[in-house]
């Protein structure tokens, strides 16, 4: 007999997915969103358990119907995943703190039931993504994850029917990238026979020079480029997000595109191994001029962006830019200064998409032309905005700055030309991003609020949780015992080293 | 070359041409044919992937007496390609319920037409 605790990878993955059809067959304003909250609620404190555990006594294999790996599926927790389980899942109950009121004003009260159903879903796709130990497996919980996505942005089209079409261009993108990732999958399959990551990985030395498994790694980068919206296949990403409802659109910026970061670290540090995947391959020189073409490029677009929402999402591709960047630079400070910005990306992204989500709720509106004055307006909101706003420049005490602190350190490291031409490009973008936060803060504070306009602020179930991203961000960026000294694990662990 | 790998070059060309029809048609529907094809290919790579040459039905049957042993074929890729049909399925039908939203609120289904329409909101 198991006890509870063992149980624990497990739970994490089911809890959310059985509450899914449960939370369908609710009604009412209040109940699917209670559920769903305390579904996610016990998920956090079940993934703190097994981060804590994994530091202390090392990875945790748990079989599946008891079924030994590699014959069965697997959930292996190692110090990455649990990271990331500990990521998404309190970045969804943070984010569902605030959801009540904001979805209630977004969404038919009769629709709420479904709503929250996709969102365990996403939930569950997620969580499942990280957890994982089986190639395949991965796959479906991408699906899982990917089809409830698609539903969750299409639900904004009581505000703006450009969801829908939003929702569909992400629905067409989504699945060539899933089929990328497929076709990958099985061609490494078809060399190695097996599925479990862990085994493919034991094998991969032997089979690194065979051409299927060469093809493999392109299906399997390309699909997963896709998935994470590395420029220039990220097209889809600045629509889904401005036309998705707050929430929606909050919890994705901080989780949806990390996972499939977190994917590619897996498959190029776990499974192709780093001789391989940068020596053999050579992904540096694919992934880096993608990453820099794509955040200098997505900082300057960002800059003439009306909707405050649409300028949000084009900041993220760039942000995705920077850590598909860390990555590329195929070294143990690279992979640290990785996790650090997935982290603090994450948290001050959700926190800003809230408070955006604040201003929609009271005003109405995220077009910039109509929030003159909102500064005055809604003065705590967007004090908020613009905090989380100074933490993506990367000011001194914001969660940014230790992102671009480990970044340039990581690229300083190459010792070449090369890495001064990225300095200058990371603080080029770092600059283009103070002038598109100015533009917000320039009409929020430097022109005064129309006549008879709206006034006041949420309720404080949107304000405090908005808040309280932000306070968690420069906690961040002031005391990185926990951020840093996790990635700096991670990285270690991952490259090997000590 | 080309008969040797049959089943694999008319996956690719399958794949291709669904690829191409994802990215060529403006209209919505002929698009989500295009990726079904381009979904229904890769579940032909997997099927044949898990044939090998000679062996039979993974069913277990006691070889007879001094017989060579028996070659099965391998039936993991034909259960997984099950789980990837559910999901092309499921992809289908969300997609095409999404093409039904867009016509009611938009009134065609040709993405050009959406475009012009989406510019003047």
């Amino acid at each position: 007999m198991l006890s509870f605790v063992q149980q624990f990878p497990v739970l994490a993955i089911v809890l959310p997915l059985m509450s899914a059809p449960v939370c369908a067959l609710t009604r009412g304003k209040v109940f699917p969103w209670f559920l769903t909250f305390l579904v996610s609620a016990f998920t956090f404190a079940i993934s703190i358990e097994l981060l804590a555990e994994v530091s202390a006594n090392g990875p945790i294999s748990y079989h599946l119907g008891g079924w030994e790996p590699p014959w069965g599926i697997e959930y292996l927790v190692d110090p990455l995943n649990a990271f990331m389980l500990v990521l998404i899942s309190g970045i969804s109950t943070g984010v569902l703190l605030y959801a009540r009121e904001s979805i209630a004003h977004e969404i038919r009260e009769d629709q709420l039931g479904l709503f929250f159903t996709a969102y365990l879903l996403a939930l569950t796709g997620m969580m499942g993504i990280c957890i994982t130990g089986d190639a395949f497996n991965v796959f479906v919980f991408l699906e899982i994850m990917s089809l409830s996505s698609y539903v969750l942005i299409a639900m904004g089209a009581r505000n703006d029917r450009r969801a829908l079409t939003a929702s569909f261009q992400y629905l067409i993108i989504g699945t060539v990238g899933a089929t990328f990732y497929l076709i990958g999958v099985g061609l490494l399959y078809m060399m190695t026979g097996t599925l479990n990551i862990a085994d493919i990985a034991s094998r991969f030395a032997e089979i690194g020079g065979m051409r299927p498994v060469q093809a493999a790694v392109a299906f399997i980068v390309i699909g997963l480029a896709i998935k994470l919206a590395l420029f220039p296949f990220h097209v889809w990403l600045p629509n889904g997000y401005t036309y998705a409802p707050s929430i929606v659109t909050s919890f994705f910026a901080g989780t949806a595109t990390k996972v499939s970061v977190y994917l590619l670290i897996r498959f190029i540090f776990t499974i192709f191994g780093m001789d391989y995947s940068f020596g053999v391959v050579g992904l540096t020189d694919i992934l880096m001029p993608l990453a820099v073409v794509g955040f200098l490029s997505m900082s300057l677009v960002a800059i003439f962006q009306d909707n405050v929402k649409r300028l949000l999402a084009y900041s993220s591709v760039a942000q995705l830019g920077y850590i598909v960047l860390a990555i590329s630079l195929a070294s143990n400070e690279g992979l640290t200064a990785a996790m650090v910005h997935i982290l603090n990306h994450a948290v001050v992204k959700t926190g800003m998409f809230l408070s955006v989500g604040s201003i929609f709720f009271v005003t109405g509106t995220v077009s910039l032309k109509k929030l003159e004055g909102i500064g005055q307006r809604m003065p705590l909101t967007t004090f908020g905005f613009v905090l989380g706003g100074l933490g993506l420049i990367g000011v001194p005490l914001t969660p940014g700055f230790i992102s671009k602190w480990y970044l340039i350190k990581a690229v300083l490291d190459l010792e070449s030309p090369l890495g001064y031409g990225l300095v200058a490009a990371i603080l080029i973008s770092s600059l283009l991003a103070v002038i598109y936060i100015w533009r917000v803060v320039e009409v929020a504070y430097f022109r005064p609020p129309p006549a008879g306009a709206t006034r006041g602020e949420p309720p404080l179930t949107m304000l405090v949780p908005s808040w309280i991203f932000i306070a968690i961000s420069f906690y961040f960026g002031i005391d990185t015992t926990f951020s840093v000294g996790f990635s700096k694990a991670i990285a270690a662990f991952l490259t090997g080293g000590a | 070359m080309f008969f040797e790998h049959f089943n694999y070059w008319v996956f690719i060309i399958l794949l291709m041409v669904g690829l191409y029809t994802v990215m060529s048609r403006t209209n919505l529907i002929k698009k989500m044919i295009g990726l079904s094809l381009f979904q229904i290919s890769v579940f032909l790579f997997y099927i044949s992937m898990g044939k090998i040459a000679g062996g039979t039905a993974p069913i277990l049957i006691d070889p007879a007496p001094g017989a060579a042993p028996i070659v099965y074929s391998n039936p993991l890729p034909h259960v997984l390609i099950l789980t990837a049909i559910v999901v092309g399925v499921a992809t289908t039908a969300l997609g095409l319920s999404l093409v039904v939203r867009i016509k009611e609120s938009f009134g065609t289904i040709d993405e050009e037409d959406i475009l012009k329409l989406e510019d003047e909101a």
